[in-house]
């Protein structure tokens, strides 16, 4: 089944949309943020709270901005205080957190420097052995055919959680997300420890994330086979968690270029510095990124605004290579979100879909469910999701994250994550091949409306290019949101780089060919 | 036996009139087997059908068991027991509303609406507000008598309350869409409480709306009436407008009149 496309658009929608993110990319590199250099700090091993459960990465960092020295980067002051001290890096965050140790910029900063490389060369090992750790089960476990079934769960509870994971691994999962709790995106900070109190979802914490890993690691041996795990690092915490997400072998994070400045109104050049690092980091992790473009689709009409889908993904893959990140890492989002009402809506959804699969030849697509039409009617619901489900087959769609009848209702149950997996198992054994042996109508309708949405998406990108991404934003482009450059939460985390800002990750993480460059 | 249709009484109905028959599916925390199977007809029985039969269990994993269960329900409901709390309006059109508010106002009728405290939906308060409207129906923007201020999602309680004042509002629109843990009913008891302690208790009209709200809740939270799933711009308008007139009557331009 394939669409004919002028590849001179595709080509063309792509060159602005490199241009656009290089554009935001060299202003964001001027500055660094508080969550960068918290990143920075748990990756070095920082960990654990105070007396009042303030992270001690949020402690140094503060500190440091109360003396002024955030623009150099947390690494030079605290790796020349290890240094000066003689101190490892927990005992000299809980002396900077109680107060008997004020970091200065160092005197010997060549020694600093060598020092903060070497702790981010521990922390490259840890990672990298996590990422040897995940190919050796791989290549044990059974192959997992594509679309993978993409299942959640959310109960608020990680113990709670680690019951349904078992329970939906031992159904057919292949990929496990643990939804947060609502409105974590809007912290300042990774809450700690193992926890069981949450509304619509799971904080994400680091014992968390490790627990649900080692939950999912014995259920999978069980089963022979190996259990993807996902999080978020969306939010005003997006480089910290997903520093987490490394050091605990996660497997897949949503981490959307935009998507917190515009669901969440988080400020947007805070968002922008912030997506870089924390890509750099997923992508050395080896973790496959899911987008977001689907959200638009909840608040904006999912065929007038087909096209914003396209255009965003092409920049969210623009950012993500700018971050390292090679086209088998990137799960560009979308969905299947037409109204059913509309006629012949199932011929748009596979146009998208198809356009999709073509335009991004070997990213691992993720394809996400009907959810804002769901409704109270469970048994129609049922129905909805076998389209989605059979769209999916047909166009190879590689993540499949599986709808739940009850989506209108509830998070789910564990019998609906079943009869979502028998579902998905049905139509994907029984579509199988079905893709390779139907062919698309010349002219017709589908390639007609593909062809329409790739026209927009273009023209959508040159307008961006035209203006600038944050423009854009401000006129609500996406989504039908509109949100401001100095506007939102989290910009007083936004720090100029001094003269001599360093920080010794994207020299360790980020490909020769990118190093060099602005970062 | 079938004389429901005199006194009134129903029970559910499969292919014939008072067979009782409902369908319903469940999960027991047990491995799929016999026992498991009569755990579930027995529970059946105990929920109030008669004759149930399990005419489905599956295994799900090793320790949970899906049950589909057929049976006849015992019980039965007489229709004319039943009352619904629900608000009194009379549903109006875009252009009676605006002329209703044109003819008893004689100014715009300002309505503020927000989706509270940690929520983050915007879709539907913004069905209901937006000039675009939802499924065809316009939004409140787009009615030449009402000034519309959609404040989105996430608008904590005390700052709703003081643009409440601030827009010398009418009518506030709140919408609740999460419901774990009733998070909506802490939520809205919240701003009540705000709405209570700025005075706000009497003239404001304020409506709650979301898919898990009825309006027996709203009203129990102290909310004038509550609007859930299906609702659209012009029944709010029209249940706001009307009950304008039921507390102020008509009294053109003089009612807070020397506003512009
Ligand atoms: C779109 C969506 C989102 C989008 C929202 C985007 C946006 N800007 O609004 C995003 C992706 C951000 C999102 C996030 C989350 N969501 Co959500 N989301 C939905 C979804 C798919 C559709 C909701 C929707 O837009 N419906 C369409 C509108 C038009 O319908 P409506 O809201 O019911 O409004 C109508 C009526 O209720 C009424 N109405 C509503 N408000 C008002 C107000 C007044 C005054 C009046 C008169 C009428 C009225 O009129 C409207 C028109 O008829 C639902 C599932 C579903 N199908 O319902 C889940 C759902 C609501 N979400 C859910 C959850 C749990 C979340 C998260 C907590 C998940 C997480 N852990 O991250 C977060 C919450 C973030 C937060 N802080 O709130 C759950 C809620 C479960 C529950 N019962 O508590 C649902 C049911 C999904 C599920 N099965 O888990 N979500």
């Amino acid at each position: 089944m394939k669409l004919a496309l002028d590849q001179s658009r595709i080509d063309a929608a792509r060159a602005a949309a490199a241009r656009i993110a290089r554009a935001v990319h060299a202003e964001a590199m001027t500055r660094t943020t508080v969550a960068v250099e918290r990143a920075t700090l748990r990756l070095f091993g920082l960990d654990g709270v105070d007396v009042d459960y303030v992270p001690l990465p949020n402690r140094v960092v503060d500190h440091l901005a109360a003396e002024g020295l955030l623009g150099h980067g947390a690494a030079l002051p605290f790796a020349g205080a290890m240094l000066e001290h003689g101190l490892d890096v927990q005992a000299l965050g809980e002396a900077v957190a109680q107060g008997r140790i004020t970091l200065t910029l160092p005197r010997d900063i060549p020694a600093a420097r060598a020092k903060a490389r070497a702790l981010a060369q521990t922390a490259c090992a840890r990672i990298r052995a996590n990422v040897a750790t995940r190919e050796d089960k791989l290549e044990s476990a059974a192959l997992q055919r594509t679309p993978w079934l993409y299942l959640i769960v959310a109960t608020g509870n990680i113990y709670e959680d680690i019951t349904q994971a078992r329970a939906a691994a031992q159904q057919g999962a292949d990929v496990i997300a643990v939804i947060r709790s609502t409105g974590q995106s809007l912290l300042d900070y990774v809450p700690y420890g193992a926890t069981t109190e949450g509304f619509g979802g799971t904080y994400a914490t680091q014992e968390n994330f490790r627990l649900m890993r080692a939950a999912l690691d014995e259920v999978g041996d069980e089963l022979g086979r190996y259990i993807r795990l996902t999080n978020y690092c969306s939010g005003l915490c997006m480089p910290e968690i997903a520093a987490m997400g490394a050091l605990e072998r996660l497997d897949m994070m949503l981490n959307d270029a935009m998507y917190g400045i515009i669901f969440r109104d988080i400020n947007l050049q805070r968002t922008f510095i912030d997506q870089f690092f924390s890509r750099m980091v997923n992508a050395y992790a080896g973790i496959i990124i899911n987008t977001g473009e689907d959200n638009y689709l909840t608040t904006a009409d999912a065929y007038e605004a087909a096209h914003t889908v396209l255009a965003s993904q092409l920049i969210n893959e623009q950012f993500a290579a700018l971050s390292g990140m090679a086209p088998e890492l990137m799960g560009l989002g979308h969905a299947f979100e037409i109204n059913p009402a509309l006629e012949n809506g199932f011929l748009w959804e596979l146009a998208h879909a198809q356009l999709v699969r073509q335009v991004f030849p070997d990213a691992p697509l993720k394809y996400m469910p009907p959810t804002k039409y769901m409704t109270g009617n469970i048994f129609k619901g049922h129905v909805q999701d076998a389209l989605f489900n059979a769209v999916g087959a047909m166009t190879g769609q590689h993540i499949q994250l599986l709808g739940m009848m009850t989506e209108a209702i509830h998070t789910p149950f564990l019998q609906d994550r079943f009869l979502g997996i028998e579902n998905a198992r049905y139509v994907f054994d029984t579509m199988r091949d079905l893709g390779e042996e139907l062919s698309i109508t010349p002219g017709g309708r589908i390639e007609r409306r593909a062809q329409e949405v790739l026209a927009q998406a273009q023209a959508m990108l040159e307008e961006i290019e035209a203006i600038g991404l944050p423009a854009a934003i401000g006129r609500g482009q996406f989504a039908d949101i509109a949100r401001q450059s100095d506007g939102g939460k989290g910009l007083a985390g936004v720090v100029t780089r001094a003269e001599g800002y360093f920080n010794p990750f994207p020299e360790l993480m980020l490909p020769e060919s990118l190093e060099g460059g602005p970062a | 036996m079938s004389n429901s249709a005199k006194t009134n009484i129903v029970r559910p109905y499969g292919d014939t009139l008072d067979d009782g028959r409902v369908q319903m599916s469940f999960t027991l925390p047990v491995p799929h087997s016999e026992e498991a199977k009569e755990a579930a007809r027995q529970l059946a029985l105990k929920m109030g059908l008669d004759d149930p039969a399990v005419v489905h269990a599956a295994p799900m994993g090793p320790d949970f068991t899906l049950f589909v269960v057929y049976g006849q329900c015992r019980h039965s409901i007489d229709m004319d027991t039943i009352t619904v709390d629900q608000p009194e309006f009379e549903v109006l059109d875009k252009a009676a509303i605006d002329a209703l508010i044109a003819d008893s106002l004689g100014r715009k009728l300002v309505v503020v609406g927000a989706c509270i405290e940690t929520d983050a939906h915007t879709v539907g308060i913004d069905a209901i507000m937006n000039a675009k409207g939802f499924n065809g129906h316009k939004g409140l923007e787009s009615y030449h008598e009402v000034r519309a201020v959609n404040l989105g999602a996430q608008v904590d309680s005390a700052d709703l309350v003081r643009r409440v004042i601030a827009e010398r509002a009418d009518v506030l629109l709140v919408s609740q869409v999460v419901t774990q843990k009733d998070i909506h009913v802490v939520n809205l008891r919240r701003l009540r409480q705000e709405l209570d302690r700025a005075g706000l208790g009497q003239d404001l009209i304020v409506v709650a709306g979301g898919p898990r709200i009825t309006h027996e809740l709203a009203r129990e939270l102290g909310y004038d009436a509550g609007f859930g799933p299906g609702s659209y711009a012009e029944d709010v308008a029209s249940f706001a407008m009307q009950e304008w007139l039921r507390r102020h009557g008509h009294q053109r331009g003089r009612q807070r009149g020397e506003r512009p």
